[in-house]
């Protein structure tokens, strides 16, 4: 761990409010609850788990697009207090940029690529005239892996790794700490996948970022990862360094998702840990652990309570009551 | 004689740039009881040889073949009134889509229904007991229940589940499925190929599986072929292609894998992007992008010989 933590966040919660009727009470949606962790520069939170298991919502409230309606976030030493509707602070919102999914909606289809790299500068670097902010587009395209002939061509002209790379560019121009990586590469095909991985790794030693990787491919979280969160239903259920959650599995939704992952090796076909059914629906959440409808390890006692967020050794946190705990 | 048998299958769609070949010289067989999985990145032309074969291109598409036959039926011979007899019933897809390749306007009972008044008959009364099985066949809690409803009241799997009911509602002898579980999650993931398999296994049926997974072709495949730009570059039994692949290309798609990649700093990468319609390159396809390449396969297409199993389509095989 090098110097002091670029995030650092206390049981962040985010609940939305959704009609469901008219006239009927909304009901509350827990799309997020109780996210709990630090990154330092350097290193690589991988976010994992299904859809609506509230990734992107930790996303959404990482980069201060939506306030946490409770928890506390602290970014580059700074506490963020947002109001819900209010921008968050300049300067602040300046250390932490977003990539998503799928890279053919999130470009502008009527800038240029030069446009869009400037346009960060523009806003947030008036000092900077337009000769050096065309610089410094053209230099953050070629660090980027594209040619400079690229320059003033349109998103619709690229390939999909391509449009990652410019995406990954623009993210880059305001020297951030934090990049928040929003499923990049699933879209990808498998041989763009390992460039477009590359590219973020060398990124990552040139410039010390830190990055949030949200994803659900289990191959490539394994690669990249120091420190992992598994989700489910909104909620954390293991947390740790990837080394060890990777190795020794403890949670079993934890277990079930790496054994449902699907291993490219033939002689290595396998019983797989069966789940049955689906996530349950955040509007009518079950009774106890959220995972216990699924789970192969459930008994009584899951549907009395949820279980907790708890240590199993030093650095290994999962929730589940039939893990064996550390000693108080 | 296999069930489905295809020699030499071109496929061209006729652009504003003149005529682009999506597939060339696609040759493939399947017995029944078999899974053969075709593998490639988009725009190889996976799903297009077998829309090809279904029948279902679009009018801008030139389909010619050496041979096309199932069950020794001539498919290039077929009127669309016979061959409507034999898609959808005995020969069936599924799509990767679910949630936009059922109709948002009827519910899934109807759907299914269809299935069976156009391939099977029967009353209405022994159809929608065939459909009530059907359902709960896939793994469909509460079939009675859920036969009145429209697919966006269902999520990703279970609009799958119902896919799958629709295309094996008449007992096709094939099923061909393409990326049945792209869209969906792992643990769904694993649910859907479980009950693929399975349904394999009970009915004897042949799947054909298009995917760009490895993973998913390691676990359930028998043949594997893996296709390059519209060519088939090499078709290998699992396992040896995995533990032996023929063409680099092959070879450099198993090393891009992260599971595969051990402890090196970074990825072995493909360079470069899958060649299109204005930049096909000379000779070998794969060249450009080749780490074996050399001034012949710039400039000569290769030829798979004959007495090669796995058919590689390389000056240089592996």
């Amino acid at each position: 761990m090098t110097g002091d933590a670029v995030i650092h966040a206390v049981n962040l919660t985010r609940h939305y409010r959704i009609k469901t009727r008219p006239l009927a009470a909304p009901a509350i949606v827990k799309a997020l609850n109780e996210a709990s962790f630090d990154l330092y520069p350097g290193q690589t939170l991988a976010v994992v788990g299904e859809s609506g298991c509230g990734k992107s919502t930790l996303a959404r409230v990482l980069t201060m697009i939506e306030p946490p309606t409770s928890g506390q976030l602290t970014i580059n030493g700074q506490r963020v207090e947002l109001k819900e509707g209010e921008p968050p602070p300049k300067d602040l919102r300046r250390e932490v940029q977003i990539i998503f999914q799928n890279p053919y909606g999130s470009l502008n289809p009527r800038k240029t690529v030069t446009a869009m790299l400037e346009e960060p500068l523009k806003l947030n670097r008036p000092e900077l005239s337009a000769e050096q902010r065309r610089q410094a587009a053209l230099d953050m395209i070629e660090r980027v892996g594209l040619r400079p002939e690229h320059a003033d061509r349109y998103p619709h002209m690229f390939s999909g790794g391509q449009r990652q790379r410019i995406a990954i560019a623009r993210a880059l121009m305001l020297n951030p700490k934090i990049l928040v990586l929003d499923e990049p590469v699933s879209a990808l095909d498998l041989s763009i996948q390992a460039q477009i991985l590359n590219l973020l790794a060398d990124l990552q030693d040139e410039f010390g970022l830190a990055y949030v990787f949200i994803s659900h491919d289990l191959s490539v979280v394994r690669r990249i990862a120091d420190d992992v969160i598994v989700m489910y239903f909104g909620q954390p259920v293991e947390t740790g360094p990837a080394s060890e959650v990777f190795t020794q599995p403890r949670h079993p939704y934890t277990q079930a998702l790496f054994s449902a992952t699907p291993v490219a090796d033939p002689t290595r076909r396998k019983e797989r840990v069966r789940l049955k059914g689906e996530p349950p629906s955040p509007l009518s959440p079950p009774p106890g652990c959220p995972f216990a409808p699924r789970c192969f390890k459930a008994t009584e006692e899951c549907i009395q309570g949820d279980p907790p967020l708890e240590s199993v050794n030093p650095q290994v946190k999962v929730a589940c009551i039939h893990v064996e705990k550390a000693a108080v | 004689m296999a069930l489905l048998e295809i020699e030499g299958l071109d496929v061209r769609f006729r652009t504003t740039n003149g005529l682009f070949p999506a597939v060339e010289d696609a040759n493939l067989s399947v017995d029944k009881g078999e899974v053969l999985a075709i593998v490639g990145e988009s725009g190889s032309g996976k799903s297009v040889s077998m829309l090809a074969t279904m029948g279902l291109l679009p009018w801008t598409a030139e389909v010619s073949a050496d041979k096309m036959a199932f069950d020794g039926q001539d498919l290039r011979q077929l009127t669309s009134r016979q061959r409507r007899k034999i898609v959808g019933g005995e020969m069936s897809m599924i799509f990767q889509e679910p949630m936009s390749s059922l109709n948002p306007c009827f519910t899934v009972g109807t759907q299914i229904d269809e299935m069976l008044r156009q391939h099977l008959g029967g009353s209405r009364k022994e159809r929608k007991e065939r459909a009530l099985d059907l359902l709960a066949q896939v793994g469909i809690p509460d079939p009675k229940k859920r036969i009145g409803a429209y697919p966006h009241q269902l999520s990703g799997g279970m609009s799958q589940r119902v896919m799958i009911a629709m295309a094996i509602s008449c007992n096709p002898r094939l099923l061909i499925a393409d990326e049945p579980t792209t869209a969906l999650d792992v643990t769904i993931q694993a649910q859907i190929l479980d009950l693929l398999l399975e349904l394999q296994q009970d009915t004897g049926m042949a799947l054909i599986l298009i995917t760009h997974d490895m993973g998913v072709v390691a676990e359930t495949a028998q043949q594997v072929i893996v296709q390059y730009a519209g060519r088939q570059v090499e078709r290998q039994e699992v396992k040896a292609l995995f533990a032996h692949p023929r063409h680099p290309y092959t070879e450099a798609l198993l090393s891009a894998l992260p599971e595969r990649a051990g402890d090196q700093a970074r990825l072995p990468t493909i360079p470069g992007v899958v060649p299109g319609q204005l930049n096909r390159p000379s000779g070998c396809l794969f060249n450009p992008r080749c780490r074996y390449a050399t001034e012949h396969c710039r400039q000569v297409e290769p030829k798979a010989l004959a007495d090669d199993p796995a058919r590689t389509l390389c000056h240089y095989p592996l």
